[in-house]
């Protein structure tokens, strides 16, 4: 080592100098007095490069290297070509020739390298200049050479398709090669080609038997000594030929048929007492999944995952999870068998594990196990990092909505659910808790008195304690009184001051987010009418909680604040009409609960799963006609499959709120969803605008009683803005007042509106027209959505 | 079915092999290196081996499967056809022959003979693409090259054959063997 210790000194002053240096000039100096050595040279400049200083300077002594005779020079210089050239610059064309003539060198090292560099840097002008070159090499009687003469060809055909015929007559032949590494790469060859052209696959289809062959002559007989790794004769060579007989049997069974026998074979005989036996029964599990092929040999396959699943290599057990999680749609009952093993992975300490371990559990809930697995993933719940929770949290509630054996199950699982979840909830789950909360009507007191419980043992959850806000107010009449739910507990009544503490605490409390404090106002004001006597005093205290936030910040707070004490003040006489409990909540059209698509994608993050039907389900149901308050989230969601801000969630929910409050029974109407901008695309915006107006959309007409018909008059005024004139007009013949337009946008777009023109609409044709500006500044195609609300009198 | 890229960077992020097979910018290779090294440093040692890979190089169709030995990280920047268990098993390989072809391989023999350690990964892997597996075999080839190189070896390395020619010619013997003239008696010059 003393010998040499020169050289690396230098290479280590040259590093300390160059860190010294400030600019590339200084570089270059430094560079400059270190002697030529061109060799060593460029060596040092790759070791530089590598720690990330810009080297492209050297490319030119690369190329003159490569150009030398000595092998010496070529090998350093064809190193740097691979790591500084790069096929979009056109300096890389130079060393074309060098490779072409260096492939037919009599050295075959110097061949190997012209090879090897082509097989790195290889652009479409050089794969097609070389292109008959490599595959002279492919059928040369030098074995090293016709390895690397192989994989060169996989690249060329990946940069250029077309020529892949050239290839096809020697990749043949090359599979009745005796030397592993070469039928190695002939086999990546192979793979390649067929997944690029399908006549290619069936061509190469006839060639099954052959593989097969091939894979027992590595099992069977005494394997080659030198690739034996532990015991078992080339693992990687089996591990290939299994993925080319995939890619060949998929979706043919003729094909399958004929490769049962050899992968029962090398099932059974792979020894799995190390880590190389795993990889090639992991690859025979994959390949049995992606072909034809018969039940008992899925099951078989499915077994083997569940041995897996017992191994103590995690990394075995992350494997075996995510193939379960690919499987689980096609072989459900055979994964099923082993649910109790999935579930205890769940308590495993990797959290990557944990996490392919939930999704697969969602994946396995049905309706026999529901109670037993939403028992285990509450108290998962319950233990998990805070990563897990939102997804989790989520996905039972879906889970619960689906399989719920009954309807107290369903209400105290989502109660359970929110106080485990905590602040990681989703608005979601909250929002799904109201609804069905305003459909059980046997239940509602018995959920008000457990949220009334839960909310004052811990105010810092928010999701929940907003959750009991709402249903406070709502439902509030039941916490006066006792409670008896099923027969099984009791819950005593609560005084008016408790509960209106509680509510006071949630308007003042700093822990409170935004949308509780929203929530609470309008709770307080409903419970005004729910109190079991209206004495005076309790009165006095709702009217001066509600008249709190009239001086706050906050917009939204002060509106609520300021009108609310505005009845106090001058409808005395309608307010319990106007507090009256709202109607119960129309639920989808579908059966399947709809998370956005966003928070959808997030809890199955691993592709395939049942929750993919919720985002069709929910697609569909948008376009229905809903009067529920989540209809504009909805919009937003299934028509962009953006994600959405999923709070959004709720204050739009509190939003509709005060305008139920204003109009008792309102007749929404939901409009189609129109494509603003259409015309606009995703092209870029052009700097000078042409202010042609997009053609007045079709009027869109109502599915509600009344009669109410709102149109869209679009004009452009610059190419990422559009003002948007629509105008509602009353067809029917009685008279509508308090209109009020709601409009929704995707999150990247903006929207004002300006204010309406009035909002009363005469009978028969009166109208009105609002403006709202959209703004695209990312150009994209986009939706909006369109909802007016009136209040038409004469109807109940 | 491709590798993307082959690092190997120490328990300081610092880099000790760079070998990318797609192309990046020098300053996005940089970051992806830097990316890279937190995700996997950050793991605990008893955790499994694989990883979604980082923002920068792919996401989700990507996937790091890494090995820590000592004070190097070996991280293979694969796509989603690949078998995870394979390139662990991969990984062994290189390490081995690398193991072999140094004597006891340290990071210093990586940071003072890089150009070494990818020409033996030339001989593993080309073009994202496994290229050989028989660890014997590999060496082997390696081990040509270097004598073929050596053989070539020009004035350059003057120095270094001088040095080993003198360590062969085995001086300390050769000075004892050395036979001395008599020396002329001084009483015969006063004679």
């Amino acid at each position: 080592k003393g010998i040499i210790a020169n050289t690396p000194k230098r290479l280590r002053d040259l590093i300390r100098e160059i860190r010294a240096a400030k600019t590339a000039a200084e570089e270059r100096a430094v560079k400059r007095h270190h002697p030529p050595s061109r060799c060593r040279n460029v060596a040092k400049l790759l070791y530089i490069h590598m720690l990330g200083y810009p080297a492209h300077f050297g490319q030119m002594e690369c190329l003159k290297l490569v150009a030398s005779p000595k092998f010496s020079d070529k090998r350093i210089g064809y190193l740097g070509a691979m790591l500084l050239l790069d096929e979009r610059a056109e300096v890389h064309l130079l060393v074309t020739n060098s490779v072409k003539n260096d492939m037919n060198h009599s050295t075959q090292y110097i061949a190997s390298l012209a090879l090897s560099t082509l097989g790195s840097i290889c652009s479409p002008e050089m794969s097609r200049d070389l292109a008959g070159e490599v595959q002279a090499l492919i059928k040369s009687n030098n074995a090293y050479l016709r390895k690397k003469a192989a994989l060169c060809a996989l690249r060329i055909i990946q940069k250029i398709p077309d020529i892949m015929e050239m290839y096809i007559p020697c990749a043949r032949s090359l599979l009745n090669e005796k030397n592993h590494g070469v039928l190695l790469t002939a086999v990546c060859l192979i793979s390649q080609m067929c997944q690029l052209s399908p006549e290619t696959l069936n061509h190469f289809r006839r060639l099954v038997p052959n593989l097969v062959r091939i894979l027992k002559n590595l099992i069977m007989s005494g394997f080659s000594q030198d690739h034996d790794v532990n015991g078992v004769s080339d693992p990687f060579l089996q591990v290939k030929i299994l993925q080319l007989l995939r890619i060949l049997g998929h979706q043919d069974s003729a094909a399958s048929e004929q490769m049962n026998d050899i992968l029962a074979q090398v099932a059974t005989n792979t020894e799995t007492s190390k880590n190389v036996g795993h990889s090639i029964l992991y690859e025979i599990v994959l390949t049995i999944m992606g072909i034809e092929s018969e039940s008992g040999l899925r099951v078989l396959a499915v077994n083997i995952l569940g041995r897996f699943l017992l191994n103590t290599d995690k990394n075995i057990r992350y494997v075996a999870l995510s193939t379960l999680q690919r499987v689980v749609q096609a072989d459900y009952n055979a994964v099923q068998r082993h649910r109790t093993t999935i579930v205890d992975c769940l308590r495993d300490t990797d959290a990557s594990i944990k996490r392919r371990a939930m999704e697969l559990c969602f994946s396995l809930i049905n309706g026999q196990n529901i109670r037993g697995m939403a028992k285990e993933m509450l108290s998962f719940l319950t233990d998990c990092g805070s990563e897990f929770k939102a997804d989790c949290c989520s996905n039972l509630a879906i889970a619960a909505e689906r399989y719920a054996p009954n309807k107290r199950w369903h209400v105290d699982t989502l109660l359970k659910l929110l106080a485990a979840a905590g602040n990681h909830a989703r608005d979601d789950v909250v929002v799904a808790a109201v609804q069905l909360i305003s459909e059980q009507s046997a239940y509602q007191a018995y959920a008000v008195h457990q949220l009334f419980y839960y909310a004052s043992q811990d105010f810092s959850q928010q999701p929940m304690v907003l959750l009991a806000c709402w249903c406070i107010g709502e439902y509030g009449g039941g916490l006066f009184s006792d409670c008896c739910a099923d027969g099984l507990e009791t819950y005593s009544a609560k005084s008016p001051e408790e509960v209106l503490g509680l509510l006071e605490q949630a308007l003042l409390s700093s822990q409170s987010r935004q949308s509780t404090k929203h929530v609470a106002v309008t709770a307080v004001m409903k419970l005004s009418t729910r109190l079991p006597h209206q004495e005076q005093q309790l009165l006095d205290s709702i009217r001066h909680l509600a008249a709190y936030h009239c001086t706050s910040s906050q917009l939204e707070l002060q509106q609520r604040s300021v009108e609310f004490s505005a009845i106090f003040r001058h409808h005395e006489n309608i307010r319990a009409a106007l507090l009256e409990p709202m109607p119960v909540m129309e639920s989808r059209a579908e059966s399947g609960r709809n998370l956005p698509a966003g928070s959808g994608a997030a809890a199955v993050a691993s592709g395939d799963s049942a929750e993919v039907g919720d985002e069709e389900a929910a697609a569909a149901a948008a376009a229905a006609v809903a009067a529920t308050f989540e209809s504009l989230i909805n919009f937003d969601d299934s028509s962009t499959g953006g994600v959405p801000n999923a709070t959004t969630g709720l204050p739009n929910a509190a939003t509709n709120s005060s305008s139920m409050l204003s109009t008792n029974n309102s007749n929404s109407v939901a409009g189609p969803l129109i494509d603003v901008f259409g015309d606009l695309g995703v092209s870029e915006p052009a700097p000078v605008s042409d202010a042609s107006a997009l053609p007045a959309l079709p009027p869109i007409a109502s599915a509600g009683i009344a009669g109410l018909q709102l149109s869209l008059v679009g004009s452009r005024q610059q190419s990422n803005n559009v003002d948007l004139i629509i105008r509602a007009v009353n067809l029917g013949d009685t008279n509508m007042t308090n209109f009020l337009l709601q409009a929704a946008v995707p999150k990247s777009l903006q929207l004002s509106m300006m204010p309406a023109s009035g909002d009363c609409l005469p009978p028969a044709g009166g109208s009105v027209t609002q403006k709202a500006v959209v703004t695209n500044p990312n150009g994209v195609s986009a939706l909006c959505g369109l909802k007016g609300l009136v209040r038409v009198e004469g109807v109940g | 079915a491709m590798i993307k890229a082959i690092l190997i960077f120490n328990n300081h992020g610092k880099p000790r092999l760079t070998k990318f097979y797609v192309h990046y910018a020098e300053d996005l290779q940089q970051q992806i290196i830097r990316e890279t090294f937190q995700l996997v440093s950050k793991r605990d040692d008893n955790v499994c081996n694989f990883l979604e890979g980082g923002t920068l190089i792919g996401g989700q169709d990507y996937r790091l499967i890494y090995r820590h030995y000592a004070t190097l990280y070996f991280v293979f920047c694969v796509d989603s056809s690949e078998s995870e268990l394979g390139i662990l098993d991969l990984i062994q390989v290189f390490v081995e022959t690398l193991d072999k072809s140094f004597e006891n391989v340290c990071e210093l023999d990586l940071i003072f003979h890089v150009d070494k350690v990818h020409s033996i990964l030339n001989e593993l892997v080309m073009g994202g693409m496994v290229l050989e597996t028989n660890m014997s075999e590999i060496l082997s080839r390696f081990e040509e090259q270097q004598k073929l190189e050596k053989s070539e070896a020009g004035f350059s390395t003057a120095p270094a054959r001088a040095v080993s020619a003198v360590k062969d010619m085995n001086l300390p013997q050769k000075i004892k063997d050395m036979k001395m003239p008599d020396m002329p008696h001084f009483s015969s010059l006063y004679q």
